[in-house]
């Protein structure tokens, strides 16, 4: 009784954490004290998340620290290598590691789901594929983003001819597969439930490849607020409300920041898009 | 329709629909005065936090059987991605804003 008080007033806290450090991040005096305000917000959230107390739960605390320590030497050890120039592609990186963790996550609830050990009503079983759509998209969009970025893959090398309509096509066949099989209900398989991961995983690629490489601090953003999303879709999957308001404060500033950078460029958000002349679109966003 | 109403009638739905609301009231706010300068990290530091994902990895594997090794390995898998993008975009965000202010001053 006293636990669980005492974690849902950590979760309020986290949450207040995120608010008060997107505010101080978004002044350039406080902005370095905003990050460790928001940081802090995440601590405290996850060590809720360890203690919260879950009927029926086997916690298996092992896996769980081994999985943190892994994933923090990785994320640290990265960030400290990484070189300044270099840093709008690796805040790309991490954030398709965001989506992609949406992914598997979304994933693993269609396991039971189709063998039968945990039923979805249709509300259910929605939120389930529009996480598995928009942490997919995210999660390959950012990795070409990075590519782009870094080097590795030329503009001209991913564009194909009449690229806009070749990604409506793919969107429209995605978004239709996705609404079968939300209406499908347990009729539907694991087998295109996977096709549908993999579409989305296709479209996360393609959406980004007619994209100038110039553009991509832009691209970023906007899939930074995919990500936002798909941690408040998953939030809905689980039942928590904390997951829930930090995704959409990510997906709001997210969104609105994506415009403010296309504004500093003096370009709008369909431009940016449907790609045209972003090679030689000059970036003030990157600075 | 007949369902919506219903879905708009139950209490705990309609806050939800608030909470939501006024999330992203809050969230297009609070970030609406940022100078140009501060735009990549600002970007950065909300990447970290859309590492809240993590929560549900954590989830799911505290209500994963000690023995079912596929949900473990897919909530380990999980739990190691939203790590990265949490543990790395916090240190990321804080070298930029650290070199921001060195420039300045």
């Amino acid at each position: 009784m006293l636990l669980e008080f005492i974690i849902n007033i950590a979760y309020l806290a986290g949450s207040l954490a995120f608010v008060w450090g997107l505010r101080l991040l978004s002044s350039p005096d406080t902005a370095r004290k905003g990050n460790i305000v928001a940081g802090s917000g995440m601590v405290i959230a996850i060590l809720a998340a360890l203690f919260q107390p879950i009927e029926g739960a086997s916690n298996n605390y092992l896996w769980i620290a081994g999985a943190l320590a892994v994933g923090a030497a990785i994320g640290l050890v990265s960030a400290k290598k990484v070189q300044m120039t270099a840093m709008p592609q690796m805040v790309s990186i991490f954030n398709g590691l965001g989506g992609a963790c949406a992914v598997v996550l979304a994933y693993a609830e269609l396991f039971p789901f189709y063998e039968g050990s945990k039923p979805l009503d249709l509300a259910g079983l929605s939120i389930v594929l529009s996480a598995l759509l928009i942490g997919g998209v995210s999660f390959t969009g950012s990795l070409l983003a990075y590519g782009k970025l870094q080097g590795l893959v030329n503009d001209s090398q991913v564009a194909l001819p009449r690229h806009s309509a070749i990604n409506l096509a793919l969107l429209a066949v995605t978004l239709g597969l996705g609404i079968y099989l939300a209406a499908a209900g347990s009729s539907g398989s694991l087998a295109l439930g996977s096709l549908f991961m993999a579409l989305s995983l296709i479209y996360g690629f393609s959406f980004v490849a007619p994209i100038g490489g110039a553009d991509m601090p832009v691209v970023i953003s906007l899939l930074n607020s995919f990500t936002g999303l798909s941690a408040a879709v998953t939030g809905l999957i689980y039942g928590s409300q904390f997951m829930l308001v930090g995704g959409i404060l990510v997906g709001a500033s997210g969104t609105i920041l994506t415009v403010l950078m296309c504004d500093a460029m003096n370009r709008s958000l369909l431009n940016v898009l449907i790609g045209g002349f972003g090679g030689g679109g000059s970036s003030s966003a990157a600075g | 329709m007949e369902s919506l109403i219903t879905f708009f009638n139950e209490d705990s739905n309609l806050l939800l629909i608030y909470l939501l609301l006024f999330t992203i009231i809050l969230g297009f706010e609070v970030i609406s005065k940022v100078p140009t300068v501060l735009h990549t990290p600002l970007m950065s530091g909300a990447n970290a936090i859309s590492g809240v994902v993590i929560i549900g990895a954590i989830f799911l594997i505290r209500q994963s059987g000690p023995e079912d090794y596929l949900m473990l390995g897919l909530g380990f898998l999980g739990v190691v991605l939203g790590m990265v993008n949490v543990a790395g975009g916090f240190a990321v965000t804080d070298r930029m804003l650290e070199m921001f202010k060195k420039k300045k001053r």
